[in-house]
């Protein structure tokens, strides 16, 4: 089985290196165009994802509800206002410091999300991505930061900004435009140090707490780990549903819970759905581009309906 | 030996707990009794030192519970909540597993190992060993959780309604055990449990704590505070305490 994962991996990543709409061994410069355009494209796909899925495996297992992800708890809109605020201040801001403003809007957005969280009754799993929804929106449609960000951006005349944050893609990555998103590698390992404990947290606040652990700080860790990951994601390549709520599900249904156990599996799988779906985007109109993000949520959609169809009942009901 | 001084709890400015004074011996298996609402699981979490007290405290042994610090009150006492809505989907091993983080803090040595191992043995799981807990019955489940708590090794298990929705037969098989664990001996633990199931409380408590309303009605050995009055005084209906084949059972009539 690990053995298919890698393989699979590895023909992704080649297909990634190979296809585009520069023709590779033709005119262009082949091995300007791999190393400037076509490895940022591939490792900036696979370290989104891999992110993006981990993320969603850290936020179900915090609220302890599987049909939640990053993008539903208003984490990506308010990473959208943060960098709206920062370029409207500082318009000529370095990407750090645009980084900077969109995880401290980013962690902001989902503290309070979580704080809602802990108010919705636990027994209906579908109210809290409702929550999510009207809290956040998604596709940049309705929600209360969504819609904040929208008429931010509107009044300020940078809506074309906030679209390209709203739609997440890859064809403007290029070296020197997307090494940000190495910090997911660096946020994952720190993530595995903290698996066990965030395990923990999935089994409830106050069994964690009678194990001895730190619920608070844990929920801390978690939330900065996130809003990191997020805020990274969509300054760089813009926001991306469905990864952190699928990725997560399947594997959760086909190797259990276990964190720090299904790490490298959610971050590959995370990768490996997100690089297809750049890769895809790239050939079905080829030489145009369909974004990764479309890609995504059009087959993210499908599953979500099939999750949904399939979510576990409460212990109680059986 | 648990101490409860004095003990008031509140909960959203509300007062749940009043001025509770009781100790709950060292061995033995106690019951928390009462009616809906009346403050069992409240008492239970206070214990655990979940819940800072408005005023009095609570000793296990000879510490503040409340006070101490979070790892070291997990080597005190185990809790054992009501089961959560969402069962997280982890192995029956990986679940007792758990159980020793507060001593390995993530870095399991083979001695956690083995008293997983054991954990698993005593309460029957060796086959289920590598199932996952979502796919499990409920009594093979709770089973799975009070492991869970005995592999913690805390000379405390507080445990709240571990027999709901259980049939018999499972419901019993976690008293019998709890009874043999909570029997003086080097390993003995201290078993503090709420039961909603008067014939368990009757059959299996050597000491009983009766609450309602946020108020300790009567503590001490179970023949004194489990009597046909009392209990109907408690539960406002007409209960009996009657003796069937040399066991004390608690009938409505």
């Amino acid at each position: 089985m690990r053995l298919a994962i890698f393989m699979g991996l590895m023909l992704l990543i080649g297909l990634s290196l190979g296809i585009g709409a520069a023709d590779l061994g033709g005119d262009a410069d082949t091995g300007l165009v791999v190393a400037v355009s076509r490895v940022p494209r591939t490792a900036a796909a696979l370290l989104a994802g891999a992110g993006l899925a981990l993320s969603g495996a850290v936020v179900q297992l915090a609220v302890q509800n599987r049909l939640v992800e990053p993008g539903l708890t208003g984490t990506p809109e308010a990473a959208m206002l943060g960098l709206l605020a920062i370029t409207l201040i500082l318009p000529g801001a370095s990407i750090m410091a645009k980084m900077a403003a969109a995880s401290v809007a980013a962690m902001a957005g989902m503290a309070v999300f979580l704080l809602l969280a802990r108010h919705v009754p636990r027994q209906d799993p579908m109210l809290l991505p409702l929550v999510g929804l009207i809290y956040g929106g998604v596709f940049g449609m309705g929600g209360i930061l969504g819609s904040t960000a929208t008429w931010f951006a509107w009044n300020a005349d940078l809506m074309q900004y906030l679209g390209v944050w709203q739609t997440g893609e890859f064809s403007g990555v290029l070296r020197g435009r997307y090494e940000l998103l190495w910090l997911i590698a660096g946020l994952a390992g720190v993530l595995y140090i903290f698996a066990d404990r965030i395990t923990l947290l999935g089994m409830g606040e106050d069994h964690a707490t009678s194990l001895g652990l730190n619920a608070r700080q844990t929920m801390l860790v978690a939330l900065c780990i996130v809003a990191a990951t997020i805020a990274a994601v969509v300054v760089t390549v813009g926001s991306m549903p469905f990864v952190g709520l699928v990725v997560p599900n399947i594997v959760s249904r086909w190797r259990g819970d276990n964190l720090r156990a299904n790490l490298p599996l959610i971050a590959l799988a995370g990768g490996g759905l997100l690089l297809a779906a750049d890769i895809l985007g790239r050939v079905i109109r080829w030489p145009y581009e369909i974004p990764a993000s479309t890609i995504v949520a059009v087959a993210g959609a499908g599953l979500f309906l099939w999750l949904i169809h399939a979510a576990p009942r409460p212990a109680g009901s059986r | 030996m648990i101490h409860l001084e004095d003990l008031c709890i509140e909960r959203d400015g509300r007062s749940v707990l009043r001025g509770l004074q009781a100790r709950i011996p060292r061995t033995g298996l106690t019951a928390l009794i009462g009616p809906n609402g009346a403050g069992k699981s409240t008492l239970l979490h206070a214990m655990a030192g979940l819940l800072p007290p408005a005023q009095g405290r609570v000793m296990v042994g000879d510490t503040d519970i409340a006070a101490a610090r979070p790892q070291h009150r997990a080597h005190l006492a185990a809790l054992l909540t009501q089961s959560p809505m969402i069962v997280p989907r982890l192995t029956v091993s990986d679940l007792v597993g758990f159980g020793r983080w507060p001593h390995h803090r993530g870095r399991p040595d083979p001695h956690d190992r083995d008293l997983v191992q054991a954990a698993l043995t005593e309460f029957d799981l060796q086959e289920l060993a590598g199932r996952s807990i979502d796919s499990l019955s409920g009594g093979q489940r709770q089973r799975a959780y009070v492991a869970m708590a005995y592999a913690q090794a805390t000379p405390w298990m507080l445990l709240d309604e571990p027999l709901s929705a259980l049939d018999p037969r499972y419901a019993r098989d976690i008293m019998d055990r709890l009874w043999s664990l909570s029997r003086p001996g080097p390993d003995a633990r201290g078993v503090v449990i709420v039961l909603h199931d008067l014939g368990m409380a009757a059959r299996y408590a050597d000491w009983v704590l009766s609450l309602r309303d946020g108020l300790l009605v009567s503590s001490g050995p179970r023949a004194e505070v489990m009597t046909s009055r009392d209990l109907s005084d408690l539960f406002d209906t007409s209960l009996a305490v009657e003796e069937c084949r040399g066991h004390p059972v608690v009938v409505a009539v």
